[in-house]
């Protein structure tokens, strides 16, 4: 589905991805783990076109996506949850989620709404309120909300379980299996290892701008390598 | 009665609400600039200079419409309220925005720049001279009975009136309304929404100038035109802004009416000419004690 080849990307003259290469494919959960400031963050935006690329190719389905500017990559159902939530603080959490629908998945707007909430009973208690006085919880459901409006096909999750209480986490990692389940692609990217892997198909490990571990998550879990780096066993 | 030991005329209570009631009708103008002003502020975070010269140009325009053309002032709404739009939108997406690269202080300069130029050509083009439209309603009017309001006034009012609303309206329930909400708080994640955030930016320019210009067809009835209009305009409106709060949309309101009551009963009391002053101290005394405005948020 989403095929990354020895993408480059970077801040002008800092380079933070060397050569990544990459795919998702239908129906899969595939975790992207590594530490602060490995460049998972950068390789988001670089798939979902906030910037571009400076070397490499970015396939979906087969079709050259590199340097699409976001609105176009949002068309094709690519839409990415990012850190920090970045949802729109000074308007209704209804407005939100109409806002989640801007580009993709107009027609159902309504529907879509109705199902949002299935899925997230708390935000229907507080539809008219501003979307910044939402808990850090709240807030990450409404991202996620305001994501699933537009009807993607492959979701990017920037950790998701970022801030958030233990309990919640659990709670998210379940959601985000169920969204799954449902046949959508996922691409988690998370510091959270162990429950990444608990969830996932498949994982990347990235170190400093390069992947440096692949493989099925069952077999990632009892690496010694991941073991040591991440886990200090 | 006295003032800093000068002593002021004193007037009966009718004179003195009628003058407040003319500032009511001039505050309506006031608000309509300020609120492209202030819309332009909350999305770009950029301070438009440009748009006194914008509002003296369009002013040019519904006056050559009348006299080129015979067009009628108000009539004029219709070409120079989709123009001005247009023209604004041109403006950010393929000179402003271009020219700054996303630089807040660049885009200062260039609409700085922007404004000197129009301000020049006009200058060059149209000569210094004042340029008055003559409607044959400009006298005519209600008797208010503390006051009598002419035509014109009572059109700047109603049609103040009237585009704010649709402009709420406009801002409250259309996505392209929401999507500019969206871009002045959160452009990265309205981006990853796939709202193209340059677009909106043209957009909110354009509807900044769209207010300038629907200013602009509500003054020339009463106002000559001349190529310095626009400076004594714009300091008006950021007198308005920074009163009401930068970027906010009730303010913008609030703050017009408040200063054109202001500078009428100023006018009353001063004179033509002091009269004006007491905007400049609103001016200044609002940054002294309360810097965010009346409605603005608190900074943080
Ligand atoms: N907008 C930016 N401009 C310049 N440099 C940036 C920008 N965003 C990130 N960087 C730099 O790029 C590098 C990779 O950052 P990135 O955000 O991709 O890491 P990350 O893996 O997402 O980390 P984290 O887990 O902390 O979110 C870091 O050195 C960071 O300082
Ligand atoms: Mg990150």
């Amino acid at each position: 589905m989403l095929d990354l080849k020895g993408l480059c990307a970077g801040y002008g003259q800092m380079k933070v991805l060397h050569g990544i290469d990459l795919t998702i494919e239908q129906g899969e959960i595939v975790a992207l783990l590594g530490s602060n400031g490995a460049g998972k963050s950068t390789l988001n935006n670089n798939v979902s076109g906030i910037f571009q690329p400076t070397a490499g190719q970015i396939l979906f389905e087969g079709q050259d996506i590199t340097g699409l500017p976001p609105e176009n990559v949002v068309d094709l159902g690519i839409v990415q949850v990012p850190e920090g939530r970045r949802i729109f603080p000074n308007m209704s959490i209804r407005e939100n989620l109409e806002l989640g629908s801007y580009r993709r998945g107009k027609p159902r707007r309504a529907e879509n709404i109705d199902k949002v909430v299935d899925v997230f009973p708390r935000l229907e208690e507080r539809f008219s309120q501003l979307a910044g006085t939402l808990s850090g919880g709240e807030q990450q459901m409404l991202a996620i909300g305001r994501a699933m409006m537009s009807e993607p096909r492959l979701l990017i999750l920037d950790e998701p379980s970022l801030g958030l209480s233990p309990l919640l986490v659990e709670e998210m990692f379940s959601l985000i299996q169920r969204l799954n389940k449902q046949g959508l692609a996922i691409f988690l990217v998370e510091q959270n290892v162990m429950q990444s892997l608990e969830i996932a198909d498949r994982a990347y490990v990235m170190e400093n701008g390069s992947i440096v571990l692949l493989g099925e998550a069952a077999e990632l879990i009892d690496d010694p390598d991941l073991k040591k780096s991440y886990l200090g066993l | 009665m006295e003032f800093l030991g000068f002593s002021l005329p004193s007037y009966g209570w009718s004179t003195v609400l009628g003058s407040a009631i003319s500032g009511v009708f001039l505050g309506s103008i006031y608000a309509l600039v300020a609120l492209g002003l202030t819309l332009i502020y909350g999305v770009l975070h950029i301070i438009n200079f440009a748009h006194g010269a914008l509002l003296m140009l369009a002013m040019y325009a519904v006056y050559f419409l009348w006299s080129g053309y015979g067009i009628d002032p108000y009539l004029a709404m219709l070409i120079v309220v989709p123009g001005g739009f247009f023209f604004g939108y041109g403006l950010q997406r393929l000179v402003i925005g271009k020219a700054s690269h996303g630089k807040d202080e660049i885009i200062l300069l260039v609409t700085l720049g922007i404004a000197i130029v129009i301000e020049n050509l006009s200058l060059f083009l149209f000569s210094a001279s004042e340029r008055s439209v003559l409607v044959p309603y400009d006298l005519d009017g209600i008797d208010l009975g503390v006051t009598y309001a002419v035509y014109p006034e009572l059109a700047a009012l109603g049609g103040s009136f009237l585009i704010t609303l649709a402009l709420w309206i406009f801002m409250t329930y259309t996505d392209t309304g929401k999507a500019i909400r969206a871009v002045a708080k959160e452009r990265q994640g309205a981006r990853l929404m796939g709202i193209n955030v340059d677009h909106i930016f043209a957009v909110t320019f354009g509807i900044g100038v769209a207010c300038v210009a629907a200013a602009a067809s509500l003054l020339v009835p009463t106002y000559a035109v001349h190529p310095q209009v626009g400076s004594l305009f714009v300091l008006i409106a950021f007198t308005v802004v920074v009163l009401g709060g930068m970027g906010s949309f009730v303010g913008a309101l609030v703050g017009g009416f408040l200063i054109g009551v202001t500078e009428q009963l100023g006018r009353l009391y001063l004179g033509e000419s002091l009269g004006v002053i007491t905007i400049s101290v609103i001016f200044i005394l609002v940054l002294l004690f309360r810097p965010t405005g009346l409605f603005g948020a608190k900074s943080g």
